[in-house]
């Protein structure tokens, strides 16, 4: 029955809920929940995450319930990530997490323990950018500007894919290599929306890169 | 978001275990459904167990000539996989056919299969709904219900399972395995997953509080034409009005599962029977239909997608 084999957490830093302040140093979360908070408030649990963030490791303490988003945006204070839905429905917020782009919204900090994110700032810098940010820039792929560090991080991510033979909904065949056609661009693109509608640059951005590296 | 304490766990065995042990425990995978619901606080859970790291992350042969796919295989892996590609490619089509990439690549096999419904109404807690709040009624029938189910609902729930990749392995006869606290595995028909509503439409599956999935297993390939078509508001990035899943031989013959249109993915035996005619299968699927006024366009939807399927399969310009 005790807890405290089962979580390979810091627990120094459980804390009681509201104004009650920091609960007793060992205890578990669970423990700290029941001695520790008013009736009907649950504990916060605090608990220290490990990862490489565009090449830098970085050491967080948390409460649980950040979302890798909240992390990059209000701990490591890189903005460049933005939120737009923070519910998987725009993918404003999408980063490349070992390799692969996801909603960094749909996803906790704590989860993401040794793991290598990369935001559009460890894509390219101001003054050596990636090429994909320079394609943005060439063909006007934004308007506001908003939906972009996502949009960039997920066209790198969809040129990617279609090398690596990931297929999608309008894939004329499922084996075999895929096509970087403006089609399939646009549908494996679905999951980025642009307010602004600057979707046919975008495209015109990717199909760009997508040449040079054909 | 209610606070919540967190544990990872590299087995299933201890997964299980975990959510055994703790007081309102939940597995976490993907997170992308889980985590949606968690910031409405539609779910309350008081403890996560991380399953990311069991393992469960591979797609291997079975003996009988069929595949054994890790409860956490991400639907991109999946969808990519060359087998699943050659053998089983309305699995890959149903799969790409939902969600975004980005969600895709964290989504996996056993979240996906458990991700909770889309209704509108489920979704806002200024509503009733019995599914998440049971008793306190059902604003659906009275509200807005286009998306909603027409076969398989009740009194109660009109709701769907809203997913994609479900539907193809309905159509694949896929079984669903498990593992609980005290080490007891078993394996559960993907006919036999997803419960209908009646009058406890909180409670959406089989399995039990603290069983966890720890694989789904395909039967040997079955051939034939492979094909999921989904009907949907928009072209991409949105759910299904109407899916069909079908594997069906040259002459239209075999089987077809149908998504957005029931507590579960819909197979009906004596519509595969009537294959390959469209009309009496169509029929087969919605004959205990009990749509509402503004969802009773799914029935004839379902017979005009079925139609589109089968002239596909026929090498039929649809
Ligand atoms: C904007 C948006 C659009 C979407 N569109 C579509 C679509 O068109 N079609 C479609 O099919 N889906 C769609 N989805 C849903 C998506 O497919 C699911 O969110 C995803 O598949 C869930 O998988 P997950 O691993 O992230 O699950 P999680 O969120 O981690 O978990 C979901 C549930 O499963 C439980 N669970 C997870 N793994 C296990 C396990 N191994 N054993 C027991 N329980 C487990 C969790 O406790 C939780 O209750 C969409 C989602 C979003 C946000
Ligand atoms: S249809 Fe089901 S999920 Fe929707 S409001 Fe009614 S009870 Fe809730
Ligand atoms: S903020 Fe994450 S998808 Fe919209
Ligand atoms: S550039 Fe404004 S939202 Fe896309």
């Amino acid at each position: 029955m005790d807890q405290l084999d089962y979580f390979s957490v810091s627990r120094r830093g459980v804390l009681a809920s509201g104004a009650a302040g920091l609960a007793a140093g060992s205890i578990s979360p669970q423990v700290a929940f029941a001695a520790s908070t008013p009736a009907g408030e649950r504990a916060i649990t605090m608990q220290t995450v490990s990862m490489r963030i565009n090449g830098k490791a970085q050491t967080l303490d948390l409460d649980t319930r950040t979302t890798l988003l909240d992390a990059l945006r209000e701990h490591v204070k890189l903005t460049g990530t933005k939120k737009g839905c923070d519910h998987g429905q725009c993918g404003a917020c999408t980063v490349i997490v070992n390799g692969e782009r996801i909603n960094s919204c749909l996803s906790l900090a704590v989860m993401h323990e040794g793991d290598e994110v990369t935001t559009i700032e460890g894509l390219g810098t101001p003054e050596n950018l990636h090429p994909m940010q320079a394609a943005f820039v060439k063909h006007d792929g934004y308007q506001c500007g908003y939906c972009t560090p996502g949009q960039i991080c997920s066209a790198v991510s969809v040129l990617k894919e279609i090398a690596d033979g990931v297929p999608s909904h309008v894939s004329a065949e499922l084996t075999g290599p895929m096509e970087a056609s403006n089609i399939e661009m646009r549908e494996r693109m679905s999951g980025n929306i642009c307010r602004c509608g600057a979707y046919s640059n975008i495209a015109e951005a990717m199909a760009e890169v997508a040449g040079d590296r054909a | 978001m209610k606070p919540f304490s967190y544990e990872r766990v590299s087995s299933p065995a201890e997964a299980a275990a975990a959510a055994a042990r703790a007081r309102g425990a939940k597995f976490i995978a993907g997170g992308t459904n889980l985590l949606d619901l968690m910031k409405l606080e539609i779910e309350t859970p008081h403890h996560l167990v991380d399953v990311t790291g069991t393992g469960l992350d591979t797609i291997t042969e079975t003996d009988e000539g069929g595949l054994r796919i890790g409860a956490l295989v991400s639907n991109t892996a999946l969808a990519s996989d060359e087998r699943v590609k050659r053998d089983y490619a309305v699995l890959s089509r149903a799969i790409v056919a939902g969600a975004s990439g980005q969600l895709r690549n964290k989504a996996t096999t056993g979240g996906n299969l458990l991700q909770r419904t889309r209704c509108p109404y489920f979704y806002d807690t200024n509503q009733a709904c019995n599914k998440r709040k049971p008793g306190s009624g059902c604003a659906a029938k009275e509200g807005v219900s286009r998306q909603l189910g027409i076969v398989g609902v009740s009194d109660a729930c009109i709701a769907t399972y809203p997913g994609d990749m479900a539907v193809a392995l309905r159509v694949l006869d896929a079984v669903v395995e498990t593992v609980k606290a005290d080490g007891t595995t078993r394996a559960i028909p993907l006919g036999e997953f997803h419960r209908l509503w009646g009058d406890t439409p909180h409670i959406e599956t089989v399995l039990e509080p603290d069983e966890m999935i720890t694989a789904v297993t395909l039967p040997k390939p079955l051939g034939g034409t492979h094909i999921y078509h989904k009907v949907r508001d928009r072209r991409s990035y949105a759910f299904a009005l109407v899916s069909v899943a079908a594997v069906l031989d040259a002459e239209g013959k075999g089987r077809v599962a149908i998504g957005g249109i029931a507590p579960r993915p819909w197979r009906v035996e004596s519509a595969d029977a009537a294959l390959p005619d469209v009309k009496a299968a169509a029929r087969a699927l919605t004959q205990e239909a009990s749509p509402t006024d503004q969802n009773a366009f799914k029935i004839a939807l379902v017979e005009r997608t079925l139609a589109g399927v089968m002239a596909k399969a026929r090498g039929e310009a649809a």
